[in-house]
């Protein structure tokens, strides 16, 4: 087979997916209840855009995305909207979310579909729109948008399209079985979100311990033969991390994500096989994100298994259905137990970074033992897949020299858990780093504090700017549309209405010409605050921070955003109004009317 | 987070006590050859430093006011007892041994802040105080006579010895047993006029003491591949160490063999094997990367030969080591590996701008 390249280190830890790969994908019952959190991808969270008491259908969108990064929310069954508010949802530190709660019979199941779009003839921009408007996003734990990533040829060029199989964390089978049960249409939304970017070549990187998987893919790539596109499938041998995205680029690619750069930057573009599935359902049905495969395994379940489960559905339910011993429950854990968090109530919402719940005997998982001093013994850096020192970096972390963490490439840390997985001392590493990594992200924002007021006061200035440059522009047409049919009636007798129209191209000439130039260069201040904004939210959800630890940067550059774009409205409001009035020295005046693109772009 | 530990799933040993007990496992063919050929005076250092040990760990964590039985369970205390009295000439004083393991447990490690804090090599420092402290009774290394011969002291002398009783080393009983020294002492304070082969032919040495001290290394080495396969020291130490000194060794051999001792003399008549696998790569006090750890290595098997061959101390493991615990900060600086994403890796401590491109 192919040959593997390697990153360094690598632990080996049990796999236990056995259990939940004995039956096939199975259907959960429909929730009578759906309790659908607003901020369920990387970046600003959705806002709501219904109201209580209002009847939705399954795929209804339920909360629009805000801002470049983020994502809608679809309702994900039929029913009447009961309450928007907190409630808890899956977060490490147990904190509540704003909500859409909704209700249902349990029985009924209306879809409100968008029409299928064939990808192969329908143009990117279409495409773009329909991925945004099915609320896609990452499914393999990062949450984020895939309209966003799939916009990445407009930033970067992408020449491989990496299928991320591998599952290397113990308990998750969801891609596995997903694969065995839709290789086919994985590959097909591979082939879709191929021509998005643009790759030239589409790699599947599976681990070899998911046989049945390969040999699905095989068929499936067997089938397709008569496609353009070259796909090549590489298994592996089953080794934590590789499926870490760098860690697997390595693998497959020998090439490295440079240090705070994303995967694209290197021509690469990474996707597990449930959101290329969710992304051709979204394209091809028309169907969007409400349901995910998720894994339920873990000893205290009489059932383990797969499940398609409606987003929002409580994991009680779920895990009720599974068969669970609640007296044999000691954690329930969303994730792996590598990276995953622990979730501390059952009756959480299902979120779409939910790939597995692990409901773990103690046997099974057992509490660490006590933490014992540090002895530099090593182990955590022969299983650190990055290439770093952890030993320092714990040293320097709990010791808060800072500078020397980042010296040693604190930020390179994927927090994949294999030091602390290794450590004879039963040190929880990554928590060291994690709160190293928030701290010096904390000193940073306190740091630019004083630069967001800022933002935000020149984002107020110019939404009032824009505001009244357009009000001016309103009153110059109204002027215009009333000077009109008097100047026509008069029929240029007066000489000095006459004299007046002549000195005004001359002026106007000058002012369509700056203002053309002031156009252009605001229209290049929002591309840059975009791919500024792009650049970082990606990589801080690929650096596995989990959702909602922003540390307000995102939303400073979102506010960024916002005010190049307010600028460029003003500009293009003033310029029209400039337009209408040269124009309406000559000839019938055009109703003063704002692009489409205008008002998409002031979307606050 | 990581729920998931390797103690729950691996048969490797994973788990400081459970490493510990394996590095005490991994001594034992070496006390039991020292002992065999040396007789029970190994023993009583071995157990007396190891006593010492755990009972000075516990009084000052009591001191300390920490909790005591889970840090005495990590068995460090007991292994620096087992390294220090290892090391120390056979049926050495009760006092000495205090005064030894007090430096290690209480001033080295203790002081510094407990297991893991230790800049410096706690066996080694107690061993280096008593050498500079007391060099008569540190260099009176017994005769080989052997564990069961009639010629070595029997119970009654080696608990008098012990304990302090007699008043003068050099005339207590078996005073005779006690005038040898080892062959690296021996072979350094040969007068100069002398070859090498002059001096070894003239027997210098009481009877089957190069053999001893070579079975000895190489009990000390069989250990060591234990600890090797075990997976609990790395091979860069060790390797780089001898290697080393295998070099500087060879090197004034080949220029001089008459007044030089050949690699192997080197390796196999002092505390070399010891050193290189059971001393050195003590990972608290050692270099941490893996390239930094060659340099460690290399550095104490350096400074080794020089001490020995320029230096006043015949065997110079523990002034090596010492020294080289020093540099340790410098080398980590120095030596961290490449990190995915570099394109090179980063050295010394100079504090870089790391988001100058997001800046820009």
């Amino acid at each position: 087979m192919a040959r593997a390249f390697d990153f360094p280190g690598g632990i080996h830890p049990p796999a236990r997916k056995v259990a939940s790969t004995q039956h096939r994908i199975a259907t959960a019952a429909l929730p009578r209840r759906v309790i659908l959190p607003l901020g369920q991808h990387a970046g600003q969270p959705a806002e709501p855009c219904v109201e209580v008491g209002q009847r939705v259908d399954t795929g209804t969108r339920v909360a629009k995305a805000q801002g470049l990064i983020s994502a809608d929310v679809h309702a994900s069954i039929t029913g009447e909207v009961v309450a928007i508010g907190s409630y808890p949802v899956p977060h490490p530190a147990g904190r509540e979310e704003t909500c859409i709660v909704i209700e249902g019979d349990g029985i009924r199941d209306d879809w409100a579909l968008l029409p299928s779009l064939d990808w192969r003839s329908a143009d990117h921009a279409t495409l773009h729109a329909r991925l945004e408007a099915s609320g896609v996003v990452g499914l393999g734990g990062a949450g984020f948008p895939t309209q966003v990533k799939a916009r990445v040829r407009e930033r970067n060029a992408i020449d491989t399209l990496i299928v991320n199989a591998a599952e290397c964390e113990p308990y998750i089978s969801a891609d596995d079985m997903t694969l065995r049960e839709h290789a086919a249409d994985v590959l097909e939304g591979a082939r879709l979100i191929a021509k998005l970017s643009g790759a030239q070549r589409i790699i599947i990187g599976i681990e070899d311990d998911k046989p049945e998987a390969i040999r699905a893919l095989e068929r499936g790539i067997a089938a397709g033969q008569a496609q353009t596109l070259p796909i090549s499938l590489k298994p592996f041998p089953a080794r934590y991390p590789s499926g870490g995205e760098k860690q697997l680029i390595k693998r497959l690619l020998d090439r490295e994500v440079p240090s705070r750069g994303l995967p694209a930057d290197i021509g690469v573009l990474c996707h597990n096989p449930g959101t290329l599935l969710a992304a051709l359902q979204a394209v091809r049905d028309g169907r969007p994100l409400v349901s995910r495969v998720i894994t339920l395994a873990g000893e205290a379940l009489a059932r383990p298994g797969n499940v398609e489960a409606r987003l929002g559905t409580p994991m009680n339910e779920l895990l009720a259905t599974a068969g669970l011993d609640e007296d044999r429950l000691a954690r329930l854990i969303m994730g792996g137990p590598m990276m995953g968090m622990e979730l501390s109530r059952l009756d959480l919402p299902v979120v779409k970074a939910s790939n597995c719940l692990i409901a773990a005997t103690l046997d099974e998982l057992p509490p660490p033992p006590a933490e014992q001093p540090c002895i530099r013994c090593g182990a955590c850096e022969d299983a650190c897949p990055a290439g770093l020192l952890p030993q320092q970096l714990y040293w320097f972390a709990r010791s808060r020299e800072h500078d020397k963490a980042e010296l040693f490439n604190l930020f390179d840390c994927i927090e994949c858990g294999a030091c602390s997985f290794v450590c004879p001392s039963h040190i929880p590493l990554v928590d060291y780093y994690r709160a190293a990594k928030s701290e010096i992200r904390a000193h940073a924002f306190e740091a630019r504090k004083a630069e967001h007021a800022k933002h935000r006061f020149e984002f107020r200035q110019a939404r009032i700017e824009r505001e009244a440059a357009e009000k001016e522009a309103r009153r110059q047409a109204r002027a215009q549309a009333a000077k009109r049919p008097t100047s026509m009636a008069a029929n240029s007798t007066t000489s000095a209405a006459e004299s007046t129209a002549q000195a005004q191209p001359a002026t106007a000439d000058a002012d369509l010409k700056s203002l053309r130039i002031a156009q252009a260069a605001a229209k290049a201040a929002v591309r840059k605050a975009e791919k500024v904004l792009a650049r970082v939210s990606q990589s801080t959800s690929h650096n596995g921070q989990p959702q909602g630890q922003s540390d307000g940067e995102i939303e400073d550059l979102e506010v960024q955003l916002a005010t190049a774009r307010e600028n460029l409205a003003a500009i293009e409001a003033r310029l029209a109004a400039a337009k209408d009035a040269a124009a309406g020295t000559t000839q019938a005046p055009t109703p003063p009317s704002r692009s489409a693109d205008t008002d998409q772009e002031r979307t606050p | 987070m990581s729920l998931m530990h390797q103690s729950q799933v691996s048969r490797q040993p994973t788990d400081t006590g459970r490493v510990m007990a394996w590095l005490l496992l991994s001594t034992l063919p070496g006390i039991a050859t020292l002992t065999w050929h040396f007789g029970l005076g190994v023993l009583s250092n071995v157990l007396l430093a190891g006593a010492f040990g755990i009972g000075l760990e516990a009084l000052v964590l009591r001191l300390r006011r920490r909790t005591v039985r889970p840090v005495l369970a990590d068995n460090s205390a007991l292994v620096t007892g087992v390294l220090l009295g290892a090391s120390l000439p056979p049926g050495t004083s009760l006092w000495l041994i205090l005064v030894g393991m007090v430096a290690a447990i209480v001033v080295a490690k203790q002081l510094y802040g407990g297991l893991g804090q230790n800049p410096f090599n706690p066996a080694m420092v107690g061993y280096a105080l008593l050498l500079i402290s007391f060099p008569a009774a540190m260099t009176q290394w017994a005769a080989p006579h052997g564990l069961l011969s009639p010629d070595g002291l029997s119970l009654g002398e080696l608990l008098t010895r012990v304990t302090g009783m007699s008043s003068d080393m050099n005339t207590g009983p078996g005073v005779d047993a006690w005038s040898g020294a080892t062959p690296l002492d021996a072979f350094k304070h040969k007068p100069d006029a002398l070859l090498a082969s002059e001096f070894w032919a003239s027997n210098p040495l009481p009877d089957g003491t190069q053999a001893a001290w070579r079975n000895v290394a190489l009990a000390w080495l069989a250990g060591g591949a234990l600890l090797l396969y075990k997976r609990l020291i790395g091979w860069q130490i060790p390797l780089s160490m001898l290697t080393a000194m295998g070099v500087l060794a060879g090197f004034l051999y080949a220029v001089d063999p008459s007044h030089h001792g050949s690699p192997a003399f080197h390796w196999l008549s002092g505390a070399a094997m010891f050193g290189a696998f059971f001393i050195a790569t003590d990972p608290v006090s050692a270099a941490t990367s893996r390239k930094g750890k060659l340099y460690y290595g290399a550095g104490i098997g350096v400074l080794v030969m020089l001490i020995r061959e320029a230096g006043a101390y015949p065997d110079a493991v523990a002034f090596a080591v010492l020294l080289m615990n020093f540099t340790v900060p410098f080398i980590d600086y120095y030596t961290q590996p490449r990190t995915q994403g570099h394109t090179r890796p980063n050295r010394g401590i100079k504090v870089t701008r790391l988001d100058d491109e997001e800046a820009s």
